[in-house]
């Protein structure tokens, strides 16, 4: 068939690699506004990831477990090394902090009440502690940040752990921001700030830096808690090695590590896609680091930024994590980028699952909204409940895979079950190129 | 009175004894050496007496106790009380009172850079001089300042007044000299007279508050960012 | 990620008790440094006499080592052990020659220092068992440097430990983290310097070296690196006749001076200073950022 309108005598239009559409709106996006774009939600740029790598079922040298029956544990205890009471949990996947401010408080309720349900902890987030969230969490995990919106010795007292945030991996080195569209009345309150306006929080604590200072921080913490709660020191993937042995000299029970793809409520897009590691590089060093301190499996290792999966769970514990945090994942299984939502997204110029408008309140699906009337449209108890499911179903998944490989608990995954399938996961985690024996690297190939 | 030595006694044995204090009592800490985190956590109207120099965090998260440090104070002295004073006899250092949210902290000496950063409603009394990047970020409260000022005062500032009788080494981004209220007056009287502060006059103080032009991003604020 | 102490005497009354006062300010640090310790101690010889402080010295290699130095010096040296560390006294003239002696020595033994009056000691450890092992209570002196260490980014090693010294009669210790510090280095690598460590503050060292050896004053040299070092910084640096502390623009590390008629003392924290003599009646400031201080003995 001929085409008959078809002008064989120029080219197609063609798009430059280099000046790609997108890219061609984000300078025209500057040149119109003057100021860069802030954006919720994590990097959505293509990034090695646990999808590069495989695990290596039983089968004749491995036996493995028998689904349903045979016992596969997935508990996990955090803060076992200074804290008078560490934190049980029964699976290893928990909620990472996000603040109320960023969500609303249905939404924080939801996590709580998710969490709760199958067993795990729940964090705050900048922004204090709400008693919705307090009561509706069995597990929570209070944030101690730079801002010290909210900051109290009675909340600090009431909660089960306490996280000193250093960084997040959608932001090493930066602090938070909240626009002013939901620093409504009350989250106005809770942060001692003006109604309204663009909050900009610090990006180091106040009265201390560094890892000499952060020793006397943690001593002063404990001091006002009894030495009751598990210290969580929160780092963003960028330096794991060092970040992860100093927060360790300094006295934490646990770390966690925060790899890029974390989300974040409200952050510069130039820094969501241009800073930190992500979170599949940044674990191996991490686990060096508590591996050369001889504290390995001591002081826990909680890893963010990019969970979905079962699948990603089993690879994070396999690597040397005791646990994982979702952040982005929940808020999906709570309704964000719901289908459904699609003419609600389309008249704020964007589609489901492209959704990243987390910082100007306007949420269709009433999550990270301050406006009464959209966050209304999250019931916080059906909410619980997809949370739950959801948070069962990244639970039954990594047992699946831990019974494939032979474990009775899913901690007993170790780097020898995985391979990577590419050349940079291979590099980045040491794990052997599938069908080999080597890794860049590693001589003798 | 009800003496430590923390010469016999340890930091845990301390602040274990001062949080189960009952209101109305009084203690004395002896030899606290420098000590970091001494008192802290205090959650009844009670006086203590640090008697000599405390290191970081002295009275960190106070509630409601009066805190009496016969000598310096290290880093971040008050940080984030609540409610109750502390007072300072000899000089703090840096980021005293940060992110405090009530009650009256004094220093009769100077104060090191950062004094009341990230302050939430505490009223700070300085007898004496504060360092660079004082209430930086400050979002309520009250900063009085009876000597000078170091640079970049009131840096990113919300809500806090801060009153200064001597010289300013240099204002913050977004922090500006304002005329002092009959409200601003009485307000600093009130301070003078609580902190104990007879050889001064709210009519000796100018006033700083903020120029709230950082409260929206914009384009022409870009350097200020 | 550490802790310092300086101790300036004014009063010569109090140099005998140099090293023991500041073996106590020291001790205090052990909690903001317990990796690794080092001091340095100057008290000036005579003119045209110098002295230097070799590492690493072994049963094995101390017997070698000091008949090649008495031959090198022709026997008018003297070589005073302390623990792994040797103090080689020695006329100046013999100052190159006795360089390349122990650069060339081997077996593990190291250049510490070299001037008129710095002796300069470091070890791994906890900065008390460290202080114990070099005698530091027991030495006098003008002036005194103390460090106490908490490795960041480069290793738990002799190397890292603190002071460095870089030139005659320098040296520095640092508490921060510098940001720019590899591109510096390369800069003075081409500008003929060298350097043992990937350590920041070594590139600290090297840089005021550099400065003063192209002439400048110490005020001066520290007054540009303010400009030429990014980070976060505070130093405290010692030359023959006294010490100088610079804090960096930020300054949120900790630092406070202590001056009474007696002395000058810096430190982290006030603890330090909480066994000094007359400490109650002492002039005790913090340093402000950017802002050189200077104390010497006029020479």
């Amino acid at each position: 068939m001929t085409d008959h309108n078809h002008d064989f005598t120029k080219t197609e239009p063609r798009f430059s690699a280099t000046f790609d559409p997108f890219t061609i709106s984000q300078i025209q996006r500057a040149a119109a506004t003057g100021i860069y774009d802030i954006r919720g939600g994590g990097t959505k740029r293509k990034l090695p990831h646990f999808d590069d790598l495989l695990f290596l079922g039983a089968s004749v040298s491995r036996y493995p477990l028998e689904g349903y029956r045979e016992r596969c544990g997935t508990d996990v205890v955090l803060g076992t090394r200074f804290a008078k009471k560490p934190i049980h949990l029964k699976t290893p996947v928990t909620i990472a902090g996000m603040s109320f401010g960023a969500l609303s408080a249905q939404a924080k309720e939801a996590l709580g009440r998710g969490a709760s349900a199958v067993g795990t902890s729940t964090t705050t987030g900048d922004g204090g502690m709400t008693p919705e969230e307090r009561g509706h969490s069995s597990t929570l995990v209070y944030q101690y940040l730079p801002s010290r919106y909210g900051m109290n010795p009675d909340d600090l007292r009431r909660a089960d752990a306490i996280e000193v945030v250093i960084g997040q991996g959608a932001k090493p080195g930066g602090g938070g921001m909240l626009l002013g569209q939901k620093i409504s009345a009350r989250v106005a309150k809770m942060r001692d700030l003006p109604e309204g306006i663009d909050q900009r929080s610090a990006c180091r604590h106040p009265d201390w830096t560094g890892p000499d200072d952060l020793e006397i921080k943690i001593e002063e913490l404990r001091e006002i808690t009894n030495w009751e709660k598990p210290i969580y020191v929160k780092v963003g993937a960028s330096r794991p090695y060092y970040d992860i042995s100093l927060a360790v000299k300094a006295g934490a029970d646990v770390v966690v590590l925060d790899g890029m793809q974390g989300g974040t409520a409200a952050t510069q897009e130039v820094f969501i896609e241009h800073v930190g590691l992500p979170i599949l590089a940044a674990i191996r060093p991490a686990v060096q680091a508590l591996q050369d301190l001889g504290l390995h499996r001591k002081v826990q290792l909680i890893v963010s930024g990019g969970i979905r999966t079962g699948a990603d769970v089993a690879k994070a514990l396999a690597l040397g994590a005791d646990a994982v945090a979702i952040g982005t994942a929940a808020l999906i299984a709570l309704g964000d980028q719901n289908p459904e939502l699609a003419a609600e997204y389309a008249k704020l110029g964007s589609v489901p699952g492209a959704y990243d408008d987390w910082q100007d309140g306007r949420d269709p699906a009433g999550i990270t909204t301050q406006d009464p009337a959209l966050a209304a449209r999250l019931d916080p108890i059906m909410g619980g409940r997809r949370i739950a499911n959801y948070l069962s179903v990244l639970t039954m998944e990594a047992q699946t895979i831990a019974r494939a490989c032979g474990k009775s608990h899913v901690h007993n995954l170790e780097p020898e079950d995985l391979v990577a399938l590419t050349l940079e996961a291979a590099a980045m985690t040491r794990l052997p190129l599938a069908g080999t024996d080597w890794y860049p690297g590693k001589a003798g190939f | 009175m009800q003496i430590i030595d923390m010469n016999t006694t340890d930091l845990r044995a301390l602040n274990t004894a001062l949080q189960a204090g009952e209101a109305g009592s009084a203690w004395s800490v002896h030899n606290p050496a420098g000590r970091h985190a001494l008192a802290v956590g205090l959650m009844e109207d009670m006086t203590v007496t640090i008697d000599g120099h405390a290191g970081y965090y002295a009275a960190g998260m106070n509630q409601k106790a009066q805190v009496t440090i016969n000598g310096n104070a290290g880093q971040g002295v008050a940080e984030n009380m609540m409610s109750g004073a502390v007072h300072v006899k000899g000089n703090a250092s840096s980021s005293a009172g940060a992110t405090a949210q009530g009650g009256l902290l004094v220093i009769e000496g100077d104060a090191g850079a950062r004094c009341g950063i990230s302050m939430k409603g505490v009223d700070i009394v300085v007898r004496g001089s504060v360092g660079h990047m004082s209430a930086f970020m400050g979002q309520s409260g009250n900063l009085v300042v009876c000597g000078d000022a170091g640079e970049a005062l009131g840096d990113s500032l919300y809500e806090t007044r801060i009153f200064v009788r001597g010289t300013v080494k240099g204002l913050g981004a977004d922090c500006e000299e304002q005329p002092m209220t009959e409200q601003d007056r009485t307000i600093l009287a009130g301070l003078l007279e609580r902190a104990g502060v007879t050889d001064c006059t709210p009519a000796d103080f100018r006033r700083y508050g903020s120029a709230r032009t950082l409260y929206h991003f914009h384009v022409d604020n870009a350097s200020a960012y | 990620m550490c802790g310092i102490v300086g101790l300036f005497l004014k009063n010569p009354a109090l140099q005998p008790e140099l090293g023991l006062l500041t073996s106590r300010m020291l001790r205090t640090m052990t909690e903001r440094g317990p990796d690794s310790a080092g001091f340095a101690v100057y008290n000036a010889l005579a003119a045209g006499q110098r002295k230097m402080t070799v590492r690493g010295i072994t049963p094995e290699t101390q017997g070698p080592f000091e008949a090649g130095f008495l031959e090198l010096v022709g026997g008018t040296g003297t070589l005073l052990q302390r623990h792994d560390h040797v103090v080689l006294t020695y006329a100046g003239v013999h100052e190159a020659a006795l360089r390349a002696y122990v650069r060339d020595f081997g077996a593990g033994i190291a250049f510490a220092a070299s001037g008129e009056g710095i002796e300069l000691y470091k070890g791994v450890g906890l900065p008390e068992h460290v202080a114990t092992r070099f005698g530091l209570e027991g030495m006098g002196g003008t002036h005194a440097i103390g460090h106490t260490r908490m490795a960041t980014e480069s290793a738990v090693t002799i190397a890292g430990a603190h002071p460095f010294s870089t030139g005659p009669d320098q040296c520095l210790v640092h508490n921060g983290s510098l940001s720019n510090h590899n591109t510096l280095r390369r800069q003075l690598v081409r500008e003929g310097l060298s350097f043992e460590t990937e350590n920041d503050s070594e590139v600290a060292a090297g840089y005021l070296s550099w400065r003063l050896s192209r002439g400048e004053k110490l005020d001066e040299a520290l007054k540009a690196s303010i400009d030429d070092l990014d980070g976060f910084y505070t130093f405290v640096v010692g030359t023959r006749d006294g010490f100088a502390v610079l804090r960096d623009p930020v300054a949120c590390k900790p630092a406070v001076l202590a001056e009474t008629d007696d002395y000058v003392a810096f430190a982290s924290e006030y603890r330090a200073f909480a066994e000094l003599p007359g400490i109650a009646n002492a002039q005790v400031f913090e340093p402000e950022p950017q802002r050189v201080y200077h104390w010497d003995h006029a020479a």
